[in-house]
C-alpha cells in the first residue's frame, strides 16, 4: 500500500463524488423523471410496440439502472488505479 | 409423469442440494457466521443477493399484481430495482470498508453512541420479522398448492430445512445455499416466460416479447384472428377497453404517490438490513461495487421478465375466459378452480362467464370470475401447454425464492441478538465460542417465532410491509448516508433524526391502516401521499432533524471523523503521513 498526500486522498474522494453526482442525475432522470413525471408526454412517441414513457416505466429505467452501476464500477476501478489506492 | 411426481422429486433433488452445500459451507468462526469470512467472490455475492432479495411475493405474486395494475405496477417495478443504485454507490463500498459484521454495530460505531446501537437493533429486527412472517407462510403455500399436504406441515418442513442450514452454517452457508437458490429460482421463472412468448410472438426474448406483433399461431392460442400482426400491447390495451377497464399502458394513480412510492420503495431497499450486511462479505471494496452490479443483473432478468408475464397472462386470461360458456372453459381454468384462485359465479344466470370490474362475489358488480393474482405465475406452464417437469420445477423455484430470503433475515435477526444486544451491550467480555453459541441459538429461536408466524399468520402482516419499507427508508437510510458523507453527522443529529423519522412514519400508517382505514384514500392522504409513499417524506425529515439538531451540538470527536475519512478510500491507511509525500 502505497503512502499518499491528503490532498491527493482528497482529490480522489472529489472525483468520485463527480462521477456518483452525474450517475444518480441519470438514474433520477431516467426513472422520477422519463418513468413518472413526463410519462404521458412521452407515450406519445412509440419504439416497436411500446409507448416510450411506458417503456422507460416497466422496461427501461431498469436496464439503465443496471449499465448505470457497471460504468460506475469500470470509472472507479479506473480511478482507484490513477490515484494508486487500488487494493492488491 | 404425473405433475405432483415431478414436483416431488426437483423438490427433492434441490432440498438435497442445500442440505449438502450447508454442511459443506458450515462455520467455524463468528466471521464465518456474520460475514462469511468476507471471501466470497463478487458474482457470487450478487447471486445471494439476487436470491436474498426476491421473495415469495416477487415470485409468485408480482406479476399477477402488476397485471391488474397496468402502468401503476412499475413503482415495484423501478423501486425494487432502482435501490441497487444508491447502494453500490453510496453504501457498498464504503460498509466493506468498515468491515464490521452488523448495521447496529456501524451506527454504534459511527456515531458513537449505546442507545443507537440499541435503536437500530430493534429497527432491524421488527424490520426483519415483518418480511420473515409473509416468506414462511409463502413455503407453506407453495408446499400445499403443489404437493398436495397442508400448509402448516408445508411450514414445518421449510422451517426444519432453514434451522439446518442457518444455524449450522450462519452467513456462509446462507450465501452459498442462495447462490443455488438463485439458479432454480431463475430458472424455473424463465423457462415458461420464454415458451409464453415464443408461442405468442414467435420472439424468445419476453422482454422484446411484450413489445412485438402477434404471431398465427399466437392468434390461433387467443382464438381471434383479427389479431395477427397487431402488437401485443394495441391487442391489450383494446381488451382493457372491451371490458370496462382504463388502457393497460395508462396509469390511474396520481403522479406525485406513484413518484413518493417509487421513492420509499428504492431508499427503503437501501435501507434493509439483510441487503445491507451481504456487502460485508466480498473480500474488497471494489468487489462491494461490482456485487451490486453483479446482484442488479440477476435481480432485473426476472424484474424485466415479471412485466411481460403480466401482458401475457392477462391478454391470454381474458381472452380465454371472458364471454366464454362456462362448460366451454379450458381445462387449466377447471384444474385451478380446486385451489380457489380462480372461480366462477354465475350471477345472471346465462352460463357464460363475465369479466368486468367489481368483486366477483359482490352482487352489484356484473364481474363473475375470481382471478386471483398468483394464478398468472402458478397458472403459466398449464397455460402455454409446456411439458409437466415445467411446472414441477415452478413449485421449486417458488420454494427457493421463500427460503433464501428467509434464512437472509433470520441471520440479521440472530446478528442482532448475539452481536449487537449480548457482546454489544449485555455481556461485553463473553468469548467467541460464547457468542457464536449466542449466535445459533438467537437464529434457532428466530425460525421458530418465524414459523408461528407462518402458522399463525397475524391478520395485518399485508398492512405491515409498508411499514418495513417506510422505516427502513426513515431510519437507516439517512443515518447511514450521512455517516459515510458527512463526516461532521454528529450523535445528537443522528439519535434525533431517526426518532422523528420512525415516530412520523409509524404515526402515519398506523393512522391509516388501523385508527381510521375509512380516510385511507387519496383525498384522505396529506398532500396525496399513500402510506406506501409516506418514507421518502420520513427519510426527509429525518435528514432535516439531523442537520438542525447537529448545527447545535458538538461535532463528533476526531477519531470519528478520520474513521469516516478511512471508509471513502481503498487500503488501511487512515492518517496522512507528515511531511508530504
Amino acid at each position: 500500500m502505497s503512502v499518499h498526500a491528503t490532498k491527493e486522498l482528497q482529490a480522489y474522494w472529489k472525483e468520485n463524488l463527480k462521477i456518483i453526482i452525474v450517475h444518480l442525475a441519470i438514474w433520477f432522470f431516467v426513472s422520477f423523471f422519463c418513468g413518472i413525471m413526463v410519462v404521458d408526454q412521452l407515450d406519445a412517441y412509440m419504439i416497436g410496440g411500446f409507448p416510450l414513457g411506458f417503456w422507460f416505466a416497466n422496461q427501461g429505467s431498469m436496464v439503465i439502472f443496471v449499465i448505470l452501476i457497471w460504468t460506475y464500477v469500470w470509472m472507479m476501478n479506473k480511478l482507484d488505479i490513477k490515484y494508486d489506492v487500488h487494493e492488491g | 409423469m404425473s405433475i405432483l411426481t415431478w414436483t416431488w422429486i426437483i423438490t427433492g433433488l434441490s432440498f438435497t442440494l442445500y442440505i449438502y452445500i450447508a454442511y459443506a459451507a458450515r462455520a467455524k468462526s463468528t466471521g464465518d457466521f456474520y460475514a462469511a469470512e468476507q471471501s466470497v467472490p463478487a458474482y457470487m455475492n450478487g447471486m445471494a443477493t439476487g436470491a436474498d432479495w426476491m421473495s415469495a411475493a416477487s415470485f409468485i405474486s408480482m406479476a399477477g399484481l402488476i397485471s391488474f395494475m397496468g402502468r401503476d405496477g412499475s413503482f415495484y417495478l423501478m423501486g425494487w430495482t432502482g435501490g441497487y443504485v444508491l447502494l453500490a454507490m453510496l453504501f457498498g463500498p464504503y460498509l466493506r470498508k468498515y468491515g464490521k459484521f452488523t448495521i447496529p454495530q456501524f451506527m454504534a460505531d459511527r456515531y458513537y453512541s449505546q442507545s443507537i446501537r440499541l435503536l437500530s437493533l430493534l429497527c432491524a429486527i421488527f424490520v426483519s420479522f415483518t418480511y420473515v412472517a409473509g416468506q414462511m407462510r409463502g413455503v407453506g403455500v407453495v408446499f400445499s398448492r403443489f404437493m398436495g399436504v397442508s400448509i402448516n406441515m408445508g411450514v414445518i418442513i421449510g422451517m426444519a430445512l432453514v434451522f439446518f442450514y442457518a444455524t449450522l452454517g450462519g452467513m456462509k452457508g446462507i450465501t452459498y445455499t442462495q447462490v443455488a437458490q438463485y439458479c432454480v429460482l431463475i430458472v424455473a421463472y424463465m423457462v415458461p416466460a420464454i415458451f409464453i412468448s415464443m408461442n405468442f410472438t414467435g420472439n424468445p426474448i419476453p422482454q422484446l416479447g411484450m413489445g412485438s406483433t402477434i404471431t398465427a399461431s399466437g392468434a390461433a392460442l387467443l382464438n381471434d384472428p383479427g389479431t395477427q400482426g397487431k402488437y401485443m400491447l394495441d391487442v391489450l390495451n383494446g381488451i382493457q377497453k372491451d371490458i370496462g377497464f382504463g388502457a393497460y399502458t395508462n396509469g390511474a394513480r396520481p403522479r406525485i404517490d406513484v413518484w413518493f412510492i417509487t421513492m420509499s420503495l428504492m431508499i427503503g431497499t437501501a435501507g434493509l438490513p439483510h441487503i445491507l450486511i451481504r456487502f460485508f462479505t466480498v473480500p474488497k471494496m471494489r468487489d462491494a461495487r461490482s456485487s451490486a452490479g453483479y446482484a442488479l443483473i440477476c435481480i432485473a432478468i426476472l424484474y424485466t421478465t415479471a412485466p411481460s408475464i403480466a401482458v401475457f397472462a392477462r391478454t391470454n386470461f381474458v381472452k380465454s375466459i371472458n364471454n366464454v360458456k362456462y362448460v366451454d372453459a379450458p381445462s387449466w381454468f377447471k384444474n385451478w378452480e380446486k385451489t380457489k384462485l380462480v372461480a366462477f359465479k354465475d350471477k345472471n344466470g346465462d352460463g357464460i362467464m363475465t369479466i368486468a370490474k367489481g368483486k366477483w362475489d359482490d352482487p352489484k358488480s356484473k364481474n363473475e370470475v375470481k382471478i386471483d393474482q398468483d394464478i398468472m405465475v402458478l397458472a403459466n406452464p398449464e397455460i402455454a401447454k409446456l411439458p409437466n417437469w415445467v411446472v414441477g420445477l415452478v413449485g421449486a423455484g417458488g420454494l427457493a425464492a421463500a427460503l433464501s430470503t428467509a434464512a437472509g433475515l433470520l441471520l440479521v435477526i440472530s446478528a442482532a441478538v448475539s452481536h449487537d444486544l449480548m457482546k454489544g451491550m449485555l455481556k461485553p467480555d463473553m468469548s467467541e465460542k460464547e457468542e457464536l453459541v449466542w449466535a445459533r441459538v438467537g437464529a434457532g429461536v428466530a425460525v421458530c417465532i418465524a414459523g408461528l408466524f407462518g402458522i399463525y399468520p397475524p391478520g395485518f402482516v399485508a398492512q405491515v410491509v409498508a411499514f418495513a419499507f417506510g422505516l427502513a427508508a426513515a431510519s437507516f437510510f439517512p443515518c447511514i448516508l450521512m455517516g459515510i458523507f458527512n463526516k461532521k453527522a454528529n450523535k445528537e443529529g443522528a439519535l434525533a433524526g431517526m426518532f422523528v423519522g420512525i415516530v412520523f412514519v409509524a404515526v402515519y400508517i398506523s393512522y391509516f391502516k388501523f385508527i381510521n382505514p375509512a380516510v385511507n384514500n387519496k383525498d384522505g392522504w396529506w398532500f396525496g401521499i399513500s402510506p406506501e409513499g409516506i418514507g421518502t417524506v420520513g427519510a426527509a425529515l429525518n435528514f432535516a432533524t439531523m442537520w438542525i439538531v447537529g448545527k447545535f451540538t458538538p461535532e463528533p470527536p476526531q477519531e470519528i471523523q478520520d474513521l469516516v475519512g478511512s471508509l471513502r478510500y481503498p487500503g488501511k491507511l487512515v492518517a496522512p503521513p507528515s511531511g508530504g509525500h
